[in-house]
C-alpha cells in the first residue's frame, strides 16, 4: 500500500511515479492525500480531498480510528517507541465525524484509509511539499511519523516514511551539513567531541552554535544582524514568499554575492556575479537523491568561457582572500569527506561508479549500503533511542478565509517546468501555457468567468493579474497557481511569509484571496503585454 | 488513471447511445470490456463514430482514446469518419464470385459510384469478405443505422434487391430450409430440428427432445461428462481439431474462475454451417455451451459471434432471454446449484477474430490481435483465466454424445475422426448449402449429394477448408472426408468448406482473391503475416500480368519463400495457413507455366 | 495534560542498526536444454534468448528491450524448436527441460532473412544502425520484391479503412513512406522509418510512462502507430517524456534537434561524445547519458540498465538541458 500525501509525484517526480505505477500493477493500493484531485490522484484507489492545512487533524483522526479498532502495533509500539499513551490520548477527540467536518473527507474514506494502512502488510507514506510548506510544516511531518510509528510501517523492507526530494540534491546539500544545525553527515554541530573532530581535519575553529536557516536569516537582515549573503545556486528574489519584503531586504543589504550558472533575479541585484558552471552537465562530483543514493554527476562538456564550476571558484575565492584551500579534484574531496562522515565512509568512486550509486548509511567499503533506515526500530532490545510519539497541534493555515479573501489559493509544480523557471523556460514545451489562476468549473460559473479571462489575485499583501483556467480537479473554494513564470505573474507576491520555525519554510500552500474581473481594456493591454 | 480527452463532445443522439448501452450493464469490475459493445451502439445508432463519441465512450470506460481509437479502426464494420446511414456490403469473395457478385459490384459502380462514395449522403456500398450466406450466393448485408438499427442479410442479391436496400427498404429473405437441402429428413443429428422445430420457441425445443441432454449432464455430474466427451473422442470443429474431452480436463486442472466462450466468429470464406445452426437451432447451442460450462465449472460464459450475421444474433438474443426466464440460465440452473449465464458479443468484421487468442482480445476490449502461445487459453486465457473455447459446431454435438453416450458416438465417422460432420458445400455445385454426413463420406459422394458440380458440369478444382485450406485436383474425388484422409493428400479439412470451381473459373482470380482476402484481414501484428501478404499478393499479380523479376520460375521461389515465413514465423493460424491453398494450387495446377 | 515525551538528544549520532532484511528469493530451479547441440543450464523463467547468451550466442532482436514487455512481434529472433510446428520467438519462448534449439539453422536463416527483406522493402531503414548488420549477416536482398512506389501524400495512410482493399497494380511493392510528422518543437514522428514494433506504445503506455496517448490504429499492412484521430501530439495526451525515442530501434521518432541536425548534413556521431550523470531537476535522481557534439547538447537518452529509470525520462529530464545551450 502506497499513501502519497501532499504529493503530486506524477507531475513533479514522473520517474518516482514510474515505480508507484508498477506496484499498482503489482496489486498495491495507491491513496492519494491532497486537496486537489490531481493526476496522481486519478491513479488512486481512492481519493482524499482534505480541505488545505487540515493534514494534523486528518493523520490524528487516522490514528484514532487505528487505535479505537485495536489496529495499532502494540509490540512494536511496545519495543521501539515512546510517550503512546500521551499520544492516545491527545488524538482521542479527533473522531472521524471530527475529520469529516474539519478536513472535509467523508468519515468511510478517512476510516478505509486507516483500516488499509493499519493492515497493511508493507505500507508507505511519502509526501512532498503539501506537508512541508506550511507555517507548521514539520508538525505536519510528525503527525505522519506518528503513523508509521502506531503502525509499524517503518524500518522494514518496503514500508517507510518517505519525502520525495524536489531538487536533484537537496538531500545531498543536508547530507554535506549546508543546515544550520548540522555538519556533513548530519553531526551536530553543538556536539564537542564531533565538531573537535572536523576542526582538528580542517585546521580551523568552527563556531560552536548553530546558524540561521533561511527564513531566518531574512529576519537577521531586517534585524540589521545580516549584511553581507553569499548565495550559491539559489534565487531566492523568486522562490521566497512576500516578496515585496524579499526584495527590500535583499536590496539593503551592504554586499550580495550571488554564484549562479544564469543571471536570475536574484543575481540582478547582487554586489558581484560569479559566473558558475552547470553542476550535472559541466562539473565533476556527486550529488544524492531522494532515496539516499549518491551518484556520480560528470562533466560531458565544458562551462563557456569564463565559467567556472562552483568547487573551483570557491578555491579560487580562498586563494584571493589567503586561505588557500589547495585546488583538490572532485574525488580528492569527496576522499577527504569519507574520512569525517562516517556514514560517506565506504563511498569510494570506484564503488559509486559500479553500482550505479549507493545509499547511505555506507559504513565502509564492503558495506552494501542501506535501502531503508531504522531497521534499529525492530531489534530486540532497541538499538539506540526511543522513536517518540509526536502529540501535534492541528492549527490551521495562518491565512484566514474570510469574506473579503474567501478563496483559498495553493501553489504547486505543473510537469514540464520547475520552480521559478529559469532553467526550463528555454526549452520549447508544448505542454506550456504559462501561469494561470485555476479554479474549479463551479467557481468560474459563480464568478461568470470564462476560461481566458484575465483577472486580478488579491491576497492581503499584494495582488497579481493571471488568467483563469478550469482545473476540474478543484474543489470549488479553491485555487491553485504554480511559482514557474515568476516574470509573468509573480505569484509569491500574493503568499504569505508564515515562517515554521521549526524549519525555516514558508507556508506557500495556503493563501487566502479573492478574485476580480479585469476590465476588457486592461485585459486587452495585459494581452498586447503578453505578446510582446 | 490521468486520461486527457481533445475538446471533441458528443451529440446527444451518440451520448444517448452509450448511455444506453452501458445501463444495461454491471460496471463494477473491468469496464473496457464494453468498448466493443459501446462502439457498436454508436455505430449502429449513427452509421459512424465521431472523436465526440469516442472521448464521451471512454470517458464512461476509463479507457485512454487512443487505444478506443485503435480498436474502433481495427474492424471492418466501424467507421471512423463519417459514413452514410445505410450502407450495403456486397461480398465479392471467392464462392459469390462465381456466382455473381463482381457482375454485380460493376453494376454498383456505375449506378453509385465507386464503393465508398455516396450521392446524396444517405446511403453507400462497400465490397465485403465472405458474409457467410455463400449457399445462396452472391450474398450483400444491409445495415441502416438509426434508434431502430435495421440489419439484413439479402441473398441472393440483385442488382435491384440492392438498389431498394439502399433506399432503406428490407428485402424478404427464404426460409432457412433452402439452406439445408436435407431438412426434414430422418437420420440426422444436428440438423434434425433445422426446418421442422420452431427455432424461436423454447417449448418446441423442449418437445423436440431440447433440454434432455442436460438434465442428463446434471444426474451424472460434471466429471462422467467429462468422461463421456473424452470417450466420444469428438475433436474440436473449427479447424484445429484438438480433441475436446482433452481440453475441458486441461480446464478443468486450472484454478477458478474460469471462463467458457463460444467461439460463433464464423468468418472462413465458404463457410456458414455454425450460422445455420445458430438460425435454425440455437437453443441446442445454448444447451450445449450450459452442458459444457457444468463440466468445466465456468459460471461465465461468452457467445462471440461475428458482426455479420444479424438473424442469428436476434434469434440467440431472444432465446438466451428465454433461457434466464425459463430457469435454465442464471442462478441454480434447474435447481441444480450450478450457476451460469452466457453474455452475448458481436465481432464488428475482422476475421482475425475467429482466432481464440485474438477474439479474447476482442471480448476485452482491446485490438483483435492474437496472443502468442504459448501460454494456452486453458491456462491463461479472457481477462488472464483458464478459459474453455469451443467452435459452435463441436459444442452442439454435445447433446448427443450424452444421450447416446460417447461410445457410441465414437462409432459413428470412422476411428480418427468421429461423428457426424457437417460440411458446407458451396460454388459450383447444383445445390448448394450446409450437409450432414458421417466422417469418411468421400468427396464425390458429397458432391452427388450436393447435386453434382454446376456450371459447366467438369469440375476444374475444389477448395477444401476455405481460404485457409487448400486444392484438390478432379482425380482427388475419392478421398475420404476425414482428418486422417485429407492430410494424407496434404489437404485439410478446415471448417469443412467444399467448394468446386469449374473448368470457365480463372484461378489466378480466385488465387489473387483469396490473397487479397489474407492481406486485408491479417491484424497487422507480426512482420512475416503483415508484409508477407502483401507481397504475396504482389507477387501473383505480378506474375498474372507477366511483369515478372527474373522470370517465373524466380517468383515461384520467392512465394514460396515468403509463404514459408508466414507459416513459420507468424505468431498465429492466419499468417501460417495465408499461403497453403494458393501454394496447393500452384503445385497442383499450371496456372503460372512460363510460356516458352 | 502531561509533558510531551522527551525527544531523543538530537546532538547525540544515532548508533549504527542491523542491515536491511529482505524478502528472500524463490530459490530458482535450473532447466537443463540443448541449444545448437551445446548443452545450456538456466534458471527456471528464462527465455530462449537469455539461454543462448549463456551459450555465447546473440540473437537478432528488433522489437525486444530488456526494459519492456516482449511482444515478439518482429520475428526476427525466431529459433528452430524441435517437435514445433512452427519457428518459436526466442526472446518470450521461455525453457522448458529438455528443450532442443537450433538457432541458425536453414530454416531460421531464412525466416530471419525474409523478415528482414519484407521489412526493408516496405519501410526506410537508413537510421536503423542493427539493420546494416542483419542484413549482411543474412545476406538479405529487400529488392527482391521489386521498385518501391511514390510516397503517400501526408496523412494518406492514416486515412484507410480497415478491410478496405489496395489492389497491388502488378509493379510496384507497397511501402510506408510518407512524409515526416513535425508538429511540435522537441520530437518528430517519421512513419516511414516505423517498422511497427510497437515498442513506443508499449513504453507510452503500462511498461513505463502509463500515459495512451499513442496506440497501434488500422490493420494489416495499414496498421500504423496513432493518436486518437491522428490528432496532433499537443492535441494529444503525449506529455513529451519522450521514452517512445529512447526505445525506438530505427529512427522514426526523433529528437528534433537530431532531425533538423539530419537535414541540415551536420548530424555527425563520430564528433559526439556520451557521458552519464545526473538530471539537474527533481530529487529522484534520473541517470542521464548527454549526447555532446561541438560543446552543445544535441539529445539526452538514458541507460537501460539503472535501477532509478529503466531507461525512461520525463520531459525535463529529456528536453529540459537547452538552458545549458543557451548560457553564454
Amino acid at each position: 500500500m502506497i499513501v502519497l500525501w501532499g504529493s503530486n509525484a506524477r507531475a513533479a517526480h514522473p520517474i518516482f511515479f514510474h515505480h508507484v505505477l508498477k506496484g499498482i500493477r503489482n496489486g498495491a493500493k495507491l491513496y492519494v492525500v491532497d486537496p486537489r484531485r490531481t493526476e496522481s490522484a486519478q491513479w488512486g484507489e481512492k481519493w482524499l480531498g482534505l480541505h488545505v492545512g487540515t493534514d494534523i487533524a486528518l493523520s490524528h483522526a487516522i490514528a484514532r480510528e487505528i487505535i479505537a479498532n485495536g489496529l495499532e502495533n502494540r509490540s512494536f509500539i511496545e519495543n521501539a517507541t515512546s510517550g503512546f499513551e500521551e499520544y492516545q490520548a491527545y488524538v482521542e477527540p479527533f473522531t472521524l465525524e471530527y475529520a469529516e467536518k474539519e478536513c472535509g473527507v467523508a468519515r468511510e474514506l478517512v476510516r478505509e484509509l486507516a483500516h488499509a494502512y493499519a493492515r497493511a502488510d508493507r505500507a508507505q507514506i511519502c509526501w512532498t511539499l503539501g506537508i512541508t510548506e506550511h507555517h507548521n510544516g514539520v508538525d505536519n511531518v510528525l503527525s505522519l511519523i506518528n503513523l508509521g510509528l502506531l503502525t509499524g510501517h517503518v524500518g522494514r523492507y518496503g514500508s517507510g516514511l518517505n519525502p520525495l526530494r524536489g531538487q536533484n540534491n537537496v538531500q545531498g546539500g543536508g547530507d554535506m551539513g549546508a543546515i544550520p544545525d548540522r555538519l556533513t553527515g548530519f553531526q551536530h554541530v553543538e556536539n564537542d567531541e564531533l565538531r573537535a573532530k572536523f576542526e582538528k581535519a580542517y585546521g580551523v575553529k568552527i563556531p560552536a552554535q548553530r546558524g540561521w536557516h533561511l527564513s531566518g536569516m531574512f529576519d537577521a537582515m531586517e534585524h540589521g544582524e545580516l549584511t553581507a549573503l553569499y548565495v550559491i545556486g539559489e534565487n531566492p528574489a523568486n522562490s521566497e514568499s512576500d516578496q515585496h519584503r524579499c526584495m527590500k531586504l535583499l536590496k539593503g543589504l551592504e554586499c550580495l554575492v550571488v554564484q549562479d550558472m544564469l543571471l536570475t533575479q536574484t543575481a540582478e541585484l547582487a554586489t558581484v556575479v560569479f559566473p558558475a558552471a552547470a553542476g550535472w552537465v559541466e562539473s565533476e562530483g556527486t550529488v544524492t537523491n531522494s532515496e539516499r543514493r549518491v551518484q556520480r554527476v560528470r562533466r560531458a562538456k565544458n562551462p563557456p568561457e569564463g565559467v567556472r564550476d562552483d568547487m573551483t571558484i570557491l578555491c579560487d575565492l580562498a586563494d584571493r582572500l589567503g586561505h588557500s584551500l589547495g585546488h583538490p579534484s572532485a574525488e580528492e574531496l569527496w576522499n577527504e569527506l569519507r574520512t569525517l562522515s562516517p556514514m560517506h565512509a565506504g563511498m569510494s568512486y570506484e564503488r559509486l561508479e559500479k553500482s550505479g550509486g549507493l545509499q547511505w548509511p555506507c559504513y565502509d567499503e564492503t558495506h552494501p549500503g542501506e535501502q531503508y533506515l531504522h531497521a534499529r526500530l525492530w531489534e530486540r532490545p532497541i538499538i539506540g533511542p526511543l522513536a517518540p510519539f509526536s502529540p501535534v497541534q492541528h492549527d490551521p493555515p495562518v491565512d484566514l478565509l474570510d469574506k473579503d479573501f474567501p478563496i483559498r489559493l495553493t501553489t504547486g509544480r505543473r510537469l514540464d517546468s520547475y520552480n521559478t523557471g529559469v532553467q526550463t523556460m528555454h526549452y520549447a514545451s508544448p505542454l506550456r501555457w504559462g501561469e494561470t489562476l485555476d479554479l474549479s468549473p463551479e467557481d468560474l460559473q459563480r464568478m461568470g468567468l470564462n476560461e481566458g479571462d484575465m483577472v486580478r489575485i488579491v491576497s492581503r499583501r499584494g495582488a497579481v493579474e493571471a488568467p483563469v483556467r478550469v482545473d476540474p480537479g478543484l474543489k470549488p473554494g479553491l485555487a491553485f497557481m504554480t511559482l514557474h513564470f515568476p516574470d509573468q505573474v509573480a505569484t509569491n507576491e500574493l503568499t504569505i511569509d508564515a515562517i515554521d520555525p521549526k524549519s525555516g519554510v514558508s507556508e506557500f500552500k495556503a493563501t487566502a484571496i479573492r478574485v476580480e474581473k479585469v476590465s476588457m481594456k486592461k485585459k486587452q493591454e495585459a494581452e498586447a503585454a503578453v505578446s510582446n | 488513471m490521468d486520461l486527457h480527452f481533445t475538446t471533441a463532445e458528443a451529440t446527444a443522439e451518440e451520448r444517448a447511445a452509450v448511455d444506453a448501452c452501458l445501463a444495461t450493464v454491471s460496471l463494477n469490475g473491468s469496464r473496457r470490456q464494453f468498448l466493443l459493445p459501446v462502439l457498436h451502439a454508436i455505430q449502429d445508432r449513427v452509421g459512424w463514430i465521431s472523436e465526440g463519441a469516442l472521448n464521451h465512450a471512454c470517458q464512461q470506460l476509463h479507457v485512454a482514446p487512443a487505444e478506443a481509437y485503435g480498436v474502433a479502426d481495427f474492424y471492418a464494420l466501424f467507421a471512423t469518419r463519417p459514413r452514410p446511414k445505410t450502407v450495403v456490403h456486397i461480398c465479392d469473395d471467392i464462392a459469390c464470385q462465381v456466382r455473381g457478385a463482381e457482375t454485380l459490384c460493376r453494376q454498383m459502380e456505375k449506378e453509385f459510384g465507386p464503393a465508398g462514395s455516396s450521392k446524396d449522403g444517405s446511403a453507400t456500398w462497400h465490397r465485403s469478405p465472405c458474409l457467410g450466406v455463400c449457399e445462396r450466393a452472391p450474398a450483400a448485408l444491409a445495415i441502416t443505422a438509426g434508434e431502430k438499427t435495421s440489419e439484413h442479410v439479402i441473398a441472393p442479391a440483385t442488382a435491384p434487391d440492392v438498389r431498394s436496400a439502399l433506399r432503406g427498404a428490407t428485402i424478404k429473405q427464404p426460409a432457412l430450409a433452402i439452406s439445408v437441402p436435407q431438412a426434414g429428413q430422418s437420420g440426422l443429428r444436428l440438423l434434425k430440428r433445422i426446418g421442422t422445430v420452431d427455432p424461436t420457441s423454447l417449448d418446441a425445443y423442449r418437445a423436440s427432445g431440447g433440454f434432455l441432454a442436460l438434465r442428463r449432464a446434471l444426474e451424472m455430474g460434471a466429471l462422467e461428462v467429462i468422461r463421456e466427451v473424452t470417450e466420444s473422442k469428438l475433436v474440436g470443429r473449427g479447424g484445429a481439431a484438438f480433441p475436446t474431452g482433452m481440453k475441458w480436463s486441461g480446464v478443468r486442472s486450472a484454478p477458478l474462475p474460469r471462463y467458457l466462450i463460444c467461439n460463433a466468429d464464423e468468418s472462413e470464406p465458404g463457410t456458414f454451417k455454425d450460422r445455420v445452426i445458430m438460425e435454425g437451432d440455437p437453443y441446442a447451442l445454448v444447451e450445449s455451451m450450459i452442458i459444457c460450462a457444468y463440466a468445466t465449472e465456468c459460471s461465465h460464459g461468452y457467445l462471440y459471434i461475428r458482426g455479420e450475421y444479424p438473424l442469428a444474433t436476434s434469434r440467440l438474443e431472444h432465446v438466451l432471454q428465454q433461457c434466464r426466464n425459463r430457469g435454465f440460465l442464471g442462478k441454480n440452473i434447474l435447481g441444480s446449484g450450478f450457476d451460469f449465464d452466457i453474455e452475448l458479443r458481436r465481432g464488428a468484421g475482422a476475421y482475425i477474430c475467429g482466432e481464440e487468442t485474438a477474439l479474447m482480445n476482442s471480448i476485452e476490449g482491446h485490438r483483435g490481435e492474437p496472443r502468442n502461445k504459448p501460454p494456452f487459453p486453458t491456462q491463461v486465457g479472457l481477462f488472464g483465466k483458464p478459459t474453455v473455447i469451443n467452435n459452435v459446431e463441436t459444442l452442439v454435438n454435445l447433446p448427443q454424445i450424452l444421450i447416446e453416450g460417447g461410445k457410441a458416438f465414437a462409432t459413428i465417422g470412422t476411428e480418427k475422426s468421429t461423428g457426424p460432420k457437417l460440411f458446407c458445400v458451396s460454388g459450383h455445385v447444383n445445390t448448394p448449402g450446409v450437409y450432414e454426413a458421417p466422417f469418411g463420406i468421400t468427396l464425390r459422394q458429397l458432391l452427388d449429394l450436393a447435386g453434382g458440380i454446376g456450371g459447366t458440369g467438369k469440375a476444374q478444382a475444389i477448395l477444401l477448408g476455405g481460404a485457409a485450406g487448400a486444392f484438390v485436383g478432379p482425380k482427388d474425388m475419392d478421398v475420404p472426408l476425414t482428418f486422417e484422409g485429407l492430410r494424407a493428400i496434404g489437404a485439410t479439412l478446415g471448417s469443412a468448406v467444399i467448394m468446386p470451381f469449374d473448368d470457365s473459373v480463372d484461378l489466378k482470380q480466385i488465387l489473387r482473391r483469396i490473397a487479397g482476402f489474407f492481406r486485408d484481414e491479417s491484424c497487422g501484428q507480426c512482420v512475416p503475416c503483415r508484409v508477407g501478404t502483401v507481397r504475396q499478393e504482389e507477387l501473383l499479380a505480378r506474375m498474372a500480368s507477366g511483369k515478372t523479376i527474373g522470370g517465373m520460375k524466380q517468383e515461384l521461389v520467392l512465394l514460396k519463400e515468403v509463404g514459408q515465413v508466414m507459416r513459420d514465423a507468424s505468431i498465429c493460424g492466419l499468417g501460417q495457413t495465408a499461403s497453403s491453398a494458393i501454394e496447393s494450387a500452384l503445385a497442383k495446377f499450371p496456372i503460372f507455366e512460363e510460356k516458352r | 495534560m502531561s509533558t510531551p515525551p522527551k525527544a531523543p538528544d538530537m546532538k547525540i549520532p544515532i548508533p549504527r542498526g542491523p542491515l536491511p532484511i529482505f524478502p528472500p528469493e524463490r530459490p530458482k530451479r535450473l532447466v537443463e536444454i540443448t541449444i545448437d547441440g551445446k548443452p545450456a543450464s538456466v534458471p527456471e523463467g528464462s527465455t530462449l534468448l537469455e539461454a543462448a547468451r549463456t551459450v555465447g550466442i546473440e540473437t537478432p532482436t528488433l522489437c525486444y528491450l530488456e526494459n519492456l514487455t516482449p511482444v515478439n512481434v518482429c520475428r526476427i529472433c525466431v529459433v528452430e524448436l524441435e517437435n514445433s510446428r512452427t519457428l518459436v520467438p526466442a526472446c518470450s519462448r521461455k525453457v522448458e527441460p529438455g528443450m532442443k534449439v537450433q538457432t541458425d539453422s536453414e530454416r531460421v536463416r531464412t525466416s530471419r532473412k525474409l523478415v528482414l527483406e519484407l521489412l526493408a522493402s516496405s519501410v526506410d531503414v537508413s537510421t536503423a544502425p542493427q539493420f546494416k548488420e542483419y542484413m549482411q549477416r543474412y545476406d538479405a536482398a529487400p529488392e527482391r520484391f521489386g521498385p518501391t512506389g511514390s510516397p503517400a501524400k501526408a496523412g494518406e495512410r492514416d486515412q484507410i479503412q480497415p478491410g478496405h482493399h489496395h489492389a497491388a497494380d502488378g509493379v510496384h511493392a507497397e511501402t510506408v513512406a510518407q512524409p515526416v510528422k513535425v508538429d511540435n518543437d522537441l520530437y518528430v514522428r517519421d512513419y516511414g522509418k516505423c517498422i511497427l514494433c510497437y515498442k513506443c506504445v508499449e513504453a507510452c503506455g503500462v511498461d513505463a510512462q502509463n500515459t495512451f496517448a499513442i496506440a497501434v490504429a488500422g490493420r494489416g499492412f495499414n496498421a500504423r502507430i496513432s493518436t486518437e484521430f491522428n490528432v496532433t501530439l499537443p492535441d494529444s495526451a503525449c506529455v513529451y517524456c519522450g521514452n517512445c525515442i529512447g526505445v525506438c530501434p530505427t529512427g522514426a521518432l526523433m529528437f528534433k534537434s537530431e532531425h533538423d541536425m539530419r537535414q541540415a548534413g551536420t548530424w555527425d556521431e563520430k564528433k559526439q561524445s556520451q557521458t552519464d550523470t545526473i538530471c539537474p531537476y527533481c530529487g529522484v535522481g534520473c541517470q542521464l547519458t548527454v549526447h555532446v557534439q561541438e560543446q552543445q547538447i544535441v539529445k539526452i537518452t538514458s541507460p537501460l540498465d539503472h535501477s532509478v529509470t529503466n531507461g525512461h525520462l520525463c520531459i525535463k529530464g529529456r528536453f529540459g538541458y537547452e538552458w545549458v545551450n543557451l548560457k553564454k
